[in-house]
């Protein structure tokens, strides 16, 4: 039988993870359209409702779609995979609620992988300041940034511009899950009801962003700065520490081998455990496709199967998720993706994985973060300005759905 | 009476019968001029005014797409104004004007003026090829390239710190002043050479004895270009601003490839508003509704432009 695949160009792993499942079962063969991820997002809904609706896709929203009735409902394959035992909190992300709220619900996609985000830093620079080990706290991160700009070095490189989406979010996000507690952030994402992302702690962090700002940690001209260049600046040695995601280790590996370390962002206090943005790379099943039972026992296989696991690792460099006691695949000692993947175990035990604030809405990053960010860098908005700019635009999506 | 009345009446029966072959014969010309055009035509009607009935349809109902369509009769007209900014980006597609149409046209009159003076022979052909090059490069790898050129290390930032102003250089894209600006440099290079051909095309339309004359009383180069040169190239300047105005206040592909819309909403445009509408929050009847709003924009500002061209 031929499974019908829509997948994303550029991201090697799907590609190679079908590859292996057709040289274990030589009857099952793949036929795979790929497209840009943003094609990818605008395709979806007819892709889905056409009338060769896709077996496996990509999905990287899911909530209108399962509304809509286009998404498969996964509850019977997790009941009879046994996927709801995992130790994988975030395949909460992929279930939607009778009421439309993502978090809760019926499961609609499953994960090919789980990523997990963070502080990445180049050993080099952050031991010439100084920096022998990763800081605990925000307190000792914030003076290793003091430290990097008085050195003359550039503290964080990000991106920012409006093409890319602002890369700003994710060190906002860091701060806010440092500060405060991660519910009030994961109802605002999953739309729950009077949920808003204006509360105290996130002004705090917001707050400590703006300072970062208005110190210089982060490039000038961030906000010309596209995803693209601000890794391939990173990777050339310009900024001490970035804010990234595992997808980004084999570029970092590539081009740094050992040189690039890695550490969750540290909690204000000791005490608290550390948090982190972690979303499961979703594919989901169309309703009406035809080899529905097939493409979820993939989405099984892949997590279970050791090759597969291993591929899931060396090539997409995140957690492969699965049942507890199955073997983390080998990764190469001193690799960041031995670092990531125990900082992952981490997340897991705490039970401290977020989904990314721009997720939230459809339009949120684009009509809200994105330019309200910009505006910061600007010095044309402020702390509270911005939370409350957001909370008003995440409300107006929210009353025209 | 009765040869009369046969006398009388076979000429005109002839006379219609020539007048039948001439009316068949008319009809099957304009047939098959029909016939010629029907391609086009055809074409014309499916990719032009389909979508264009389709986006006022689709403008009074709720729709995401997919889903079932809901009749909300005005109701997204009203929503518009909702749009956040969305009165800033009407005002930047009226700065964009400026940049996009009053500049490339003013200057390409002046460039025209001058290639037709001074520079009609070889280096003319490689001045206007030159000039209309940007009409033949994709917007898009234009803005890719434009972006280079005005990023924080670009080579304008490297000419500004050789000349000794290090001080004014910038992320030009990236900063709340000079994005807009910056975004219609691009626009006056790649309109410029347009409207220079044209224009430089209909001044070789004019008759020279004009300029003698004109010469002969003692006018000037700039009393020549005012009082010749313009009136009589009233139409060619009409055809570039109708051109330029609509790809201002129509932008979507320079300003998404150069800036996105950004920094803060400082590039923002109805183009990408639109566009963020549509494809990113689904809010089909919404965007459809802001289309229609921006297509009656341009008809509004276009109109009185053909008027005065046409007028003599």
């Amino acid at each position: 039988m031929t499974l019908n695949a829509y997948f994303e160009t550029g991201f090697e792993l799907p590609f190679r993870l079908t590859d292996e499942f057709t040289k274990q079962y030589p009857h099952v063969t793949w036929d795979i359209k790929q497209d840009q991820f943003t094609n990818l997002i605008n395709a979806t809904p007819r892709l889905l409702s056409g009338d060769n609706p896709p077996d496996l896709i990509r999905l990287p929203t899911l909530v209108s779609f399962a509304k809509e009735g286009l998404l498969k409902n996964l509850d019977g394959y997790a009941e009879a995979f046994g996927w709801n035992s995992w130790p994988v909190p975030q395949l909460n992300q992929a279930r939607v609620a009778v009421d439309g709220t993502r978090g809760s619900g019926s499961l609609y996609a499953m994960g090919l992988n789980y990523s997990l985000t963070g502080v990445y830093y180049n050993k080099e620079l952050a031991a010439r300041i100084g920096m022998t080990q990763p800081p605990k706290t925000l307190a000792e991160f914030e003076n290793v940034l003091a430290k990097a700009k008085a050195a003359g070095l550039l503290p964080i490189m990000q991106w920012g511009s409006a093409k890319s989406g602002m890369g700003l979010a994710f060190p906002l996000q860091a701060l806010m899950a440092s500060i405060g507690p991660i519910e009030p952030i994961n109802d605002w994402i999953f739309q729950k009801e009077g949920a808003t992302i204006d509360t105290p702690s996130n002004l705090e962090a917001a707050r400590h962003l703006e300072q970062w700002i208005r110190n210089g940690y982060f490039p000038p001209d961030i906000n010309a700065i596209e995803y693209t260049d601000s890794n391939a600046r990173f990777v050339k040695g310009e900024g001490v520490f970035t804010f990234n995601g595992d997808w980004e280790n084999a570029n970092y590996d590539k081009h740094m081998p050992g040189k690039i370390g890695f550490f969750l962002m540290p909690p204000a206090t000791a005490d608290k455990p550390p948090a982190a943005m972690s979303a499961p790379l979703t594919f989901g099943i169309a309703a009406q496709a035809k080899h529905a039972d097939c493409a979820a026992f993939f989405l099984n296989w892949v997590a279970t199967d050791p090759t597969a696991r291993q591929i899931n690792v060396s090539v997409g460099g995140s957690n492969p998720g699965g049942p507890a006691d199955a073997a983390m695949p080998s990764v190469a000692k001193g690799s960041i993706t031995s670092e990531t993947l125990a900082a992952g175990a981490v997340i897991n035990e705490a039970g401290t994985a977020m989904d990314f604030i721009a997720n939230a809405t459809s339009a949120i990053f684009a009509q809200g973060w994105t330019p309200e960010l910009q505006k910061m860098v600007g010095g044309r908005q402020d702390a509270a300005g911005l939370l409350k700019a957001v909370q008003a635009e995440y409300l107006r999506e929210l009353s025209r759905e | 009476m009765p040869s009369m009345m046969a006398s009388n009446d076979s000429p005109p029966v002839l006379v219609a019968s020539r007048q039948s072959v001439h009316q068949g014969q008319a009809r099957r010309e304009a047939l098959v001029g029909w016939l010629f055009a029907l391609p086009a035509l055809l074409v014309y009607g499916v990719f032009v005014l389909l979508p264009l009935m389709l986006t006022i349809i689709y403008s009074f109902f709720d729709w995401d797409g997919i889903g079932p369509m809901t009749w909300v009769g005005l109701d997204n007209y009203v929503t518009v104004f909702q749009v956040p900014d969305l009165l800033g980006t009407i005002i930047n597609a009226f700065w964009l004007v400026v940049w996009f149409s009053l500049i490339p046209v003013t200057l390409g009159l002046v460039t025209a003026n001058v290639m037709y003076r001074v520079a009609l022979g070889r280096f003319g052909t490689l001045a206007r090829t030159l000039l209309f090059l940007p009409q033949v490069i994709p917007l898009v790898a234009a803005g890719i390239i434009w972006g280079w050129l005005l990023s924080r290390s670009g080579l304008i930032n490297e000419m500004l710190a050789a000349l000794g102003l290090g001080a004014f250089t910038r992320a030009w894209l990236a900063d709340f002043d000079t994005a807009l600006p910056a975004v219609g440099v691009i626009g006056v290079w790649v309109l410029l050479g347009f409207c220079a051909v044209l224009l430089l095309t209909g001044m070789t339309k004019i008759d020279q004895a004009l300029y003698e004359a004109a010469r002969i009383d003692g006018a000037g180069w700039f009393r020549e270009l005012m009082t010749i040169t313009v009136p009589l190239l009233r139409y060619e300047i009409g055809v570039c601003l109708t051109v330029t105005v609509i790809a201002a206040l129509a932008a979507f592909d320079i300003v998404y490839v150069a800036t996105g819309g950004g920094p803060g909403n400082a590039t923002a445009v109805p183009g990408i508003q639109i566009y963020i509408l549509a494809f990113t929050q689904r809010e089909i009847g919404l965007a459809s509704a802001l289309a229609v709003m921006l297509m009656v924009l341009v008809v509004v500002v276009i109109l009185p432009i053909q008027r005065l061209s046409q007028e003599r």
